[in-house]
């Protein structure tokens, strides 16, 4: 034996295997664990799916109670067959995890604050954020709620668990999804609590933004002093045109919010510097959505046609999956959430349904007053409470566990204390007050719509759903259409939670809830339509304070309801290419009041040559056109010219003027009051000084776009389909689609349409949808991203609605998975 | 002849254990190790042996899936570690990962009966 080499050569073996086992270091980030990541029988390669794999099967499983059959059409939707109810929901459950098994975990570790567990230290704050937002709290007490109110929900949030761990236990180690390998973790069982946390993340989403805006908005009250932050931050919006028409009238309120005697003193006027600490994910602005219903009068069949597309965040795997659910109690078609049973938007046999944002403010803020620092007692209409307590372990992959002691207030929890803060909040104690908070949860609502056969029971449906706020479309197959905007909602006096609230009383606090049927609805109008794209819900006569208008774009809705006016004879075809729609309403009324304070003498030629195109432009935000470009950019920098003086010496995050602002002053009055550059103390600017600085400004950027080729619209926008770890290998880049915030394609660089769908009410469904994804989530899969040139060409698969009988030899279904009882 | 045994018995003997996904991804580096002490050969033959069995078996492995997929998944993979894009450098590396796994692991046993 040759005893040197030997143990040279073993140490090489021994030390190749453990450096291959480990995950290594690079520059942002770390690698997989090598060896295992790619070695054929365990790693990578097995999630290489066969373009040809037969999904056909034949699945024994305890805890059914019958037989299911699940049959696969071509786009790879399951049609699921049941006997009853909980064994659809298990099998939904079983599908979800066999298809999106990763991205159901991930999102809700998102939400429930457990990054750290698998990326490391690096996630801490996000995780938190979210701890110390309450988002596990929301969910303890969501569940909590349904066991105790509705024990036929819990019944099938429990089935669909069931199902996502009868999956999860069939998995052999190498059938784990390739993230999971590529992160070097495991998949653990799923429980119902996750569920709930997920209906969190949903209303983070859509009602979180309020977390951070309340406190930038405080911060520009409490730099610009109240009465220039009521100019900046206007509440007013001439061009509105609400989801419920004006001049449609209300009731008189039942009640009567009691505004506080001191607001002028303590809560609107105070100028001192206080508070901000700023939310590591804020959820984007353009979190709306579209949503319209034609009536049977304006449409070619004589029935009515529902329309939907929530414009969500745009991610691989996609936050929406297909399905059908049938049993003998329901038969629903639409889009679910990964993660939570039954269908979100969609559509049954008599009735089909759409939502999007509602936009108000749910969520404020309080300034509490603590005793010390220990939190234990806290001071309260004029005496000292003793605060509840609440541990978070946040687990920290490869370090001690992070603990969060919350104190609980008479508002909710203290989010910011002297522990929890950032380097401008100054130790403040903020509590918070959400109504995701509130024992309460969407899934009696949501099961009840799958259900629904009538106006009557979509409105007892929606009656039950308390947060997040949203604008509920509706059309039955008998030729009812309406919509409701719905969740609770605050009786709230003018501005009332706009800025942080003093929380040392009662004076401050929410008095009750808007009565259901005080919520705006409209049913069956004259104009033949209804339709909502997150606008204010109603004009000025409504008799509650619908919150900060920050939350209210204005165009969408103009452009909807102006082209759903002239239409007649309308079939699914226009409502597609009406979703497509890309013109610019904000465009075509800016432009005008630009051009007019253009002086041509004073361009040079690059700057005429882009004014030319401005002046030229179709006003469509379509893919291939400049002017789209030019009109963007000349825009963003009047905003910078006319704004940054203002802001300039801001030492805190604020949040910038609305664009309608901007606008709607140059509209009123072309010596609108932030217009002067209050930098230049001897000269007085002009409008037109300003138009022509952001020319100037805007000229060198169009340039550059030009030299790259990149100036027109779409190449400019970018807009991209991003896997959720943000890896572009795993992305869908550079897409062939137009679109702006502005128009009724909202297509943003990482925001737009997230599902799309039109349904025509007649005795056969006729329906139409697509969203940028596909139903797998296995990015080794054919299915994985197959939906996103068909959404971004615009074009929208027929989906597929089928009657059992029907299904075995339909020409579109592929597959059938059988489930029988074990 | 040796060769040729060696390099059969040790590739068939790392798929058998690798069928056994429970077990981690090495255990391959025993057989190597095992096959190579019981065929008996020079060092360098011993690591080119074992590294040649499981470099094929590894390659023939990935192929085999890679074509089924028609690429979809390496030419992703092949982006994020990163190697270009290429598949087919992917299939390389893997095959280049396990062979050398396998190669040292036989060449530490040929020591042990040499003279």
């Amino acid at each position: 034996m040759k005893i040197i080499p030997f143990v040279l050569s073993a140490i090489c073996t021994v030390g190749l295997v453990i450096v291959l086992n480990s995950q290594l270091k690079t520059g942002s980030g770390k690698t997989p664990r090598l060896g295992y990541f790619l070695s054929p029988q365990h790693g990578f390669w097995q999630n290489a799916e066969s373009v040809h794999k037969n999904y056909n099967d034949d699945i024994k499983l305890e805890g059914l109670a019958g037989k299911v059959e699940v049959y696969l059409d071509d786009r790879l939707v399951p049609h699921i067959y049941a006997d009853e109810d909980n064994d659809a929901y298990y099998v939904q459950g079983y599908l979800h995890a066999k298809f999106r098994l990763w991205q159901m975990e991930f999102q809700t570790h998102v939400a429930g604050g457990r990054l750290s567990e698998i990326v490391g230290e690096d996630r801490v704050s996000t995780d938190q954020y979210f701890r110390r937002l309450g988002m596990v709290y929301g969910a303890e007490r969501s569940e909590a709620f349904v066991a105790a109110n509705h024990p036929e929900m819990k019944t099938a949030i429990d089935a669909y668990a069931k199902g996502v761990n009868a999956y999860i236990k069939s998995l052999k180690p190498e059938e784990i999804p390739f993230e999971y390998k590529l992160l070097n973790y495991k998949p653990e069982a799923w429980t119902a609590h996750k569920t709930y946390l997920f209906q969190m993340f949903m209303a983070y989403d859509l009602t979180g933004r309020s977390a951070a805006t309340d406190l930038r908005m405080t911060n520009a009250r409490n730099y610009f002093g109240y009465n220039d932050f009521d100019k900046l931050y206007t509440n007013a919006q001439d061009s509105l045109d609400p989801i419920i028409p004006r001049g449609t009238g209300f009731a008189p309120p039942t009640l009567t919010p009691k505004t506080p005697l001191d607001i002028d003193s303590a809560y609107l006027h105070k100028k001192n510097l206080i508070s901000t600490a700023i939310a590591p994910i804020i959820p984007n602005k353009g979190n709306g959505s579209n949503n319209w219903v034609v009536a049977g009068t304006k449409t070619a069949s004589g029935r009515p046609i529902l329309c939907n597309d929530p414009h969500l965040g745009l991610n691989l795997p996609s936050l929406w999956y297909e399905v059908q659910i049938s049993t003998p109690t329901h038969q629903t078609y639409g889009a679910s959430f990964p993660g939570s049973p039954a269908v979100i938007i969609g559509f049954n046999d008599s009735i089909a349904w759409g939502v999007t944002n509602a936009g108000r403010d749910v969520l404020d803020f309080y300034d509490m007053k603590f005793r010390d620092s220990t939190l234990q007692e806290y001071w309260y209409n004029g005496a000292w409470v003793k605060a509840g307590q609440r541990i978070e372990r946040i687990k920290v992959k490869g370090k001690p566990d992070q603990v969060e002691r919350i104190a609980l207030t008479v508002f909710g929890p203290v989010m910011y204390d002297h522990q929890y803060k950032n380097t401008s909040s100054g130790g403040k104690i903020l509590a918070i007050k959400w109504t995701a908070h509130d024992s309460s949860s969407s899934f009696p609502t949501i099961y009840q719509l799958n259900h629904a056969n009538n106006y009557n029971d979509y409105l007892n449906a929606i009656s039950l759903w308390k947060s997040p706020g949203q604008n509920f479309a509706f059309a039955s197959k008998t030729g009812d259409i309406a919509i409701k905007q719905q969740s609770n909602f605050i009786a709230r006096w003018q501005r009332q939670g706009d800025f942080i609230m003093p929380g040392i009383d009662s004076s401050y606090a929410w008095q009750s809830y808007i009565p259901t049927e005080e919520n705006p609805m409209i049913k069956n109008p004259e104009r033949g339509f209804v339709s909502s794209a997150n606008q204010k819900v109603t004009d000025e006569t409504y008799p509650y304070y619908l919150g900060a208008a920050n939350n209210f774009p204005v165009y969408r809705g103009v452009i909807i309801n102006r082209k759903l006016a002239a239409m007649q004879q309308i079939q699914p075809i226009h409502m597609q290419q009406l979703q497509m729609y890309n013109h610019n309403v904000f465009a075509e009324m800016a432009i005008p009041v630009l051009l007019k304070q253009v002086d041509n003498t004073k361009l040079n030629p690059d700057e005429m040559k882009y004014m030319g195109m401005l002046k030229n432009w179709n006003l469509m935000n379509d893919y291939h056109e400049n002017g789209a470009t030019v009109f963007n950019e000349i825009w963003d920098s009047l905003e910078a010219v006319v704004w940054s003086d203002e802001f300039a010496n801001a030492k805190m995050p604020l949040e910038w003027p609305e664009e309608n602002t901007l606008l709607e002053s140059m509209l009123r009055d072309s010596n609108c009051i932030f217009v002067d550059d209050i930098r230049t103390q001897n000269k007085k600017e002009t409008l037109a000084d300003a138009v022509l600085a952001a020319i100037r400004k805007a000229t060198p950027v169009l340039l550059k776009a030009e030299q790259s080729s990149q100036l027109n619209w779409g190449a400019f926008k970018d807009t991209k389909v991003s896997h959720l770890l943000k890896i572009p290998a795993l992305s869908r880049l550079h897409l062939p689609i137009g679109g702006s915030e502005h128009a009724i394609n909202a297509t943003t660089q990482i925001h737009g349409p997230s599902w799309r769908m039109v349904v025509q009410m007649t005795d056969q469904i006729e329906a139409y949808g697509v969203y940028p994804g596909g139903q797998s989530g296995h990015p080794g899969s054919k299915y994985y991203d197959d939906f996103v040139n068909y959404w971004a060409e615009g074009k929208y698969y027929r989906l597929l609605f089928l009657n059992l009988k029907d299904a075995p030899t339909h020409k579109r279904i592929k597959w059938l998975i059988s489930f029988t009882k074990a | 002849m040796k060769t040729i045994a060696s390099i059969v018995l040790t590739a068939l003997l790392a798929f058998v254990f690798g069928l056994f996904t429970q077990l981690p991804w090495w255990c391959f580096a025993i057989s190597s190790f095992i096959v190579a002490l019981a065929i008996q050969q020079s060092p360098l033959k011993s690591f080119l042996s074992g590294f040649a069995s499981v470099w094929i078996l590894w390659v023939a492995l990935a192929l085999f899936k890679d074509i089924a997929n028609q690429h979809i998944l390496s030419t992703k993979v092949a982006q994020i570690l990163p190697l270009g894009g290429s598949y087919l450098v992917l299939i390389l590396v893997t095959g280049l990962v396990g062979g050398l796994v396998s190669g040292f692991a036989a060449l530490t046993a040929s020591y042990i009966r040499i003279k």
